[in-house]
């Protein structure tokens, strides 16, 4: 379609029947492939169909072209994301992948992106908070449980675990099902971090109350460390 | 839904966040932040609401910053119920996950269980029976009535209604009732398994249903007289936490959040599954996006259930729950202690589970929270790889701090029960 060929996307259907959804999932998904494949020649490693689901893999480099090509493109209009997730095999030799789930919400069609990343390397991608602001959580909490840094993420920071959890990235395979250290050190690593006895950084600052601390807390908070009662 | 106007008496228009003009009753018209600003000065405080405190609807820390009374900034805290079932899943067979997913969503378990097992089906490629796909319909829809049940209940509570509350729960503890006699468990239900359910209904159990079916609406609409015109109601939910609907997609909210914000998307009816198209039934869809139109959707949503209820029973014929594969569903007791084959089957499905061949799957159902997402991975043996929980509440809750954008401390509670969260689904 980029070069001007027909383009067997309709722009607007009204998916209300089943039928209707069925063709949908049968012509878009796969010309959206032919048209980013056109878009960008270099992105796209490959692309397949798994239990009627599409799914692309493109290179982790050009993810945050592609994807808001995918979100803003004319014929595309990923305008819903539906999930971002990681996955990590139990084979340690397959690749680390970052998986976006989009879906247009007009033409009803769904799409899954992949990224592939070397779990032995740093782990770094683009953020997408720009393109969707219902990023924002969904890749703290990758990076909260893979240790995916989400470059260009504003606060980047653990959701589910608390501020100073030390003991790795719960959800990678290397990370024991009773987490790495003994049921004792985890106790009282637990019982020695109060998280209500404290503020974050940021909750000081925006209260004002920052800059009214004492010196070697403004240090301590600076290199996360803890300000207990 | 046909949004019906809601014509005050003794009211003043005001404008809405959106530009709209909007009936708010006199008296609660609010005072524009800027005057505040002159009343208090500059001077800014944090306020820490929760994580035990019973307008957070469960252990939620929220951190307010005020300027006077008007909000400016709210930071949620999650985690505190963190259980990590995500990694626990990837040590259990797929129906030994079921009990986990009760325990996610634990206002709406008999549907969590549902969409797993539709999950693993969708992952192998199986055809359930027509009684089980019935009993499922019945048992999303119980479940979307006791979760808006509950949601009306509190939110009722945190806005000052008390009498609506223990109307909802009487009603609630009838589908519990029912809940019970069907699976033996109240809330942690597990009724699902692959490619079947965990038992068939109890003989006499559809009548008790059918009960429930004809004499709940009348409920509803007493609790449609008590909130929908109530002044009180009105002045606290109109016009608080809207959301346009372009931002409701940005926000990626789900089910009634976004539905309330006029987006035409429900899962039932865009991407059927379980045979929903088959139904007669409407998706309601709000205005406004704001508190009230929320309650309005989810109220809706149960007249709707009550219809797919009835014509769900009417359908429902006796048959066959499970599918007739042995390497994928147990074989009854009798037969496996009395057939060698089926000892066998029953042997090896209890000691190695049912394996998906090696693909992955994403399956979205509609829950009462808005689209529950299972993502799941699989490399051909009996333990998935990754099994995701896309949470709806988690996605919903995430737009928290946009949606009390110029709020009242007061609306905070109002915005934060409208969004219907449940910690256990936030946390897992």
């Amino acid at each position: 379609m980029i070069d001007g060929s027909a383009s067997p996307i309709d722009p607007v259907v009204d998916g209300r029947s089943p039928a209707a959804t069925v063709a949908l999932d049968d012509v878009t998904a796969p010309s959206t492939v032919a048209a980013l494949r056109a878009r960008f020649p270099t992105a796209v490693i490959r692309s397949l169909v798994v239990s009627g689901q599409t799914v692309v893999y493109i290179h982790a480099a050009q993810s945050h072209a592609v994807l808001d090509w995918l979100q803003t493109g004319p014929l595309q209009r990923f305008d819903y994301l539906t999930d971002i997730t990681c996955v990590e095999y139990r084979d340690a030799e397959l690749p680390l992948e970052v998986v976006y789930q989009l879906r247009s919400l007009g033409r009803r069609a769904d799409l899954r992106v992949k990224l592939q990343l070397d779990p032995d390397a740093r782990l770094e991608v683009a953020s997408v908070i720009d393109l969707w602001a219902g990023a924002d959580w969904l890749e703290r909490e990758a990076y909260d449980m893979f240790g995916v840094v989400f470059k260009g993420h504003p606060d980047l920071r653990r959701i589910l675990m608390w501020e100073g959890y030390a003991e790795g990235y719960p959800l990678r395979k290397a990370f024991p099902l009773r987490g790495h250290w003994s049921r004792a050190e985890q106790t009282r690593q637990a019982l020695q971090s109060n998280p209500e006895a404290y503020y974050s950084l940021e909750e000081l600052s925006i209260a004002d109350a920052y800059h009214e601390l004492p010196q070697d807390v403004k240090d301590r908070l600076a290199a996360s460390g803890r300000v207990l009662p | 839904m046909t949004t019906r106007t809601i014509e005050m008496q003794l009211s003043t228009p005001t404008m809405g966040p959106e530009g709209q003009v909007r009936n708010v009753p006199l008296g609660v018209a609010r005072r524009p932040s800027e005057q505040m600003t002159e009343d208090f000065g500059a001077e800014h405080m944090l306020v820490n609401i929760g994580p035990q405190h019973p307008a957070t609807h469960g252990v939620l820390r929220l951190v307010v910053e005020l300027e006077g009374e008007a909000v400016k900034r709210v930071i949620p805290h999650i985690g505190y119920l963190h259980s990590g079932f995500e990694k626990l899943g990837e040590y259990r067979f797929y129906n030994q996950i079921i009990p986990l997913t009760d325990r996610t969503d634990y206002l709406a378990p008999m549907a969590n269980n549902v969409a797993f097992a539709l999950a693993v089906e969708a992952l192998m490629g199986i055809e359930i029976t027509e009684r089980c796909r019935l009993l499922r319909v019945i048992a999303c829809e119980m479940s979307r009535i006791i979760s808006h049940l509950v949601w009306a209940g509190t939110t009722g509570i945190d806005l000052g209604a008390f009498t609506p509350f223990l109307w909802m729960f009487e009603e609630r503890e009838r589908i519990y009732n029912l809940q019970e006699s069907w699976t033996g468990a109240r809330l942690t239900t597990s009724v699902a398994r692959v490619g079947g359910m965990m038992c068939d209904v109890p003989e006499g159990w559809e009548d008790g249903l059918r009960t429930f079916v004809k004499t709940f609406p009348k409920v509803l609409r007493e609790v449609d007289s008590m909130f929908t015109r109530n002044a009180i109601w009105c002045g606290r939910t109109q016009g608080v936490g809207a959301m346009s609907s372009a931002d409701a997609i940005n926000y990626s909210l789900s089910g009634p959040m976004l539905r309330a914000s006029g987006v035409d998307y429900d899962v039932r009816k865009d991407r059927p599954y379980l045979g929903y198209d088959e139904f007669d039934f409407d998706v309601p869809i709000g205005e406004h996006g704001d508190v009230y139109d929320r309650y309005r959707v989810r109220l809706e949503e149960m007249f709707q259930s009550v219809r797919i209820l009835d014509q769900a029973l009417d359908r429902l014929k006796p048959g066959p729950v499970d599918v007739a594969d042995p390497r994928i569903t147990l074989p009854p007791k009798s037969k496996a202690m009395s057939d060698m084959e089926a000892m066998i089957y029953h042997f090896k499905q209890v000691m190695e589970g049912v394996k998906p061949p090696v693909g992955e799957v994403y399956m979205g159902v509609e829950n009462p929270k808005g689209e529950l997402g299972y993502y799941l991975v699989s490399d051909g043996t009996s333990k998935p790889v990754r099994w995701r929980i896309r949470p709806p509440s988690f996605l919903n809750l995430a737009a928290l701090p946009k949606l009390c954008e110029g709020a009242l401390l007061s609306d905070v509670i109002a915005i934060n029960a409208s969004i219907d969260i449940v910690m256990g689904e936030i946390d897992r």
